[in-house]
């Protein structure tokens, strides 16, 4: 397994993934608590929440999250990229601890660190899996350019 | 005065979580299979645009399958949160998919999940489960 740099601009691809996810999903709770329960029998009041004001901006940010995700997940392994996510667990706790000044538990604190500590550990190994090239494993250019250059 | 924590009952709990948890795995799993048989975005993007980058993605039928598992999975987030609380949906679902992606991951994408990134996986796990329980 090659040792896999990453960028400045893959960093900041990583940080997008962190932060919108969390704040995607904190806003999709807000809306859907505000809504009558929702039950099998009536499925297309789920539809009916997604135009609602807090679901749409929560809808937005995945959006955000998911171009982010793709892209990372374009150059780099599933199980690299998935700790990142976590990260933003992280990002929402300390956002709320020193801007909106909440209190942050103990247990709180040991999950900030379990999560930094188990992404600094995968962070700092290599991001994506070496394959060799004979074994019909990824082409080194891109599907996209190849079939560009072909024609 | 105690909140019961499963407020309809603890199977159909597990029902809902477990529903959330194999949807996105099975969705991630496909998505990460897709972008890998794409090639990197940035190159495409460098190379053909935004558009052709767009294009590249668009075209791939095995991302229209991830996308289509991780749209059921987002729907049965939103149905679980309607009936449990977040503070119980978002540790559990998120802690479990770390676990199974990594599983699928090895298994699926056939990824080198190494000591390291087990120990990550495992850590991040529980560091999920203290924060947002």
């Amino acid at each position: 397994m090659a040792h896999h740099n990453l960028l400045p601009r893959q960093y900041l691809i990583l940080g997008l993934v962190a932060v919108c996810a969390p704040l995607g999903d904190t806003c999709l709770s807000r809306g859907m608590t505000q809504l009558p329960a929702i039950t099998l029998a009536h499925p297309a009041t789920l539809i009916a929440a997604v135009f609602t004001p807090w679901i749409a901006v929560g809808i937005a940010l995945l959006i955000g999250f998911f171009a982010s995700y793709l892209t990372a997940l374009s150059w780099a392994d599933l199980t690299f990229v998935l700790p990142a996510t976590a990260f933003g667990n992280v990002i929402v706790a300390l956002l709320s601890r020193f801007w909106l000044l909440e209190a942050i538990s103990l247990e709180r604190w040991a999950g900030i660190v379990l999560i930094t500590v188990g992404v600094g550990f995968v962070a700092n190994g290599p991001s994506l899996t070496e394959r060799p090239a004979a074994a019909g494993a990824l082409p080194a250019i891109p599907k996209q350019v190849q079939e560009e250059q072909a024609r | 005065m105690t909140v019961p924590v499963f407020s309809v009952g603890f199977w159909p709990a597990t029902a809902m979580i477990a529903a959330i948890v194999l949807l996105s795995t099975t969705g991630e799993v496909l998505t990460a299979a897709a972008m890998k048989s794409i090639g990197d975005l940035d190159d495409i993007r460098a190379h053909s645009g935004m558009k052709g980058a767009i294009l590249a993605v668009v075209t791939c039928p095995l991302f229209f399958a991830g996308v289509s598992f991780l749209a059921f999975a987002f729907f049965s987030l939103l149905f679980a949160l309607n009936h449990l609380n977040l503070s119980l949906v978002a540790p559990a679902s998120a802690s479990l998919t770390l676990v199974t992606n990594a599983i699928a991951g090895k298994i699926f994408l056939k990824e080198n999940v190494d000591r390291r990134r087990w120990t990550s996986a495992i850590l991040v796990c529980i560091g999920v489960y203290l924060l947002a329980h």
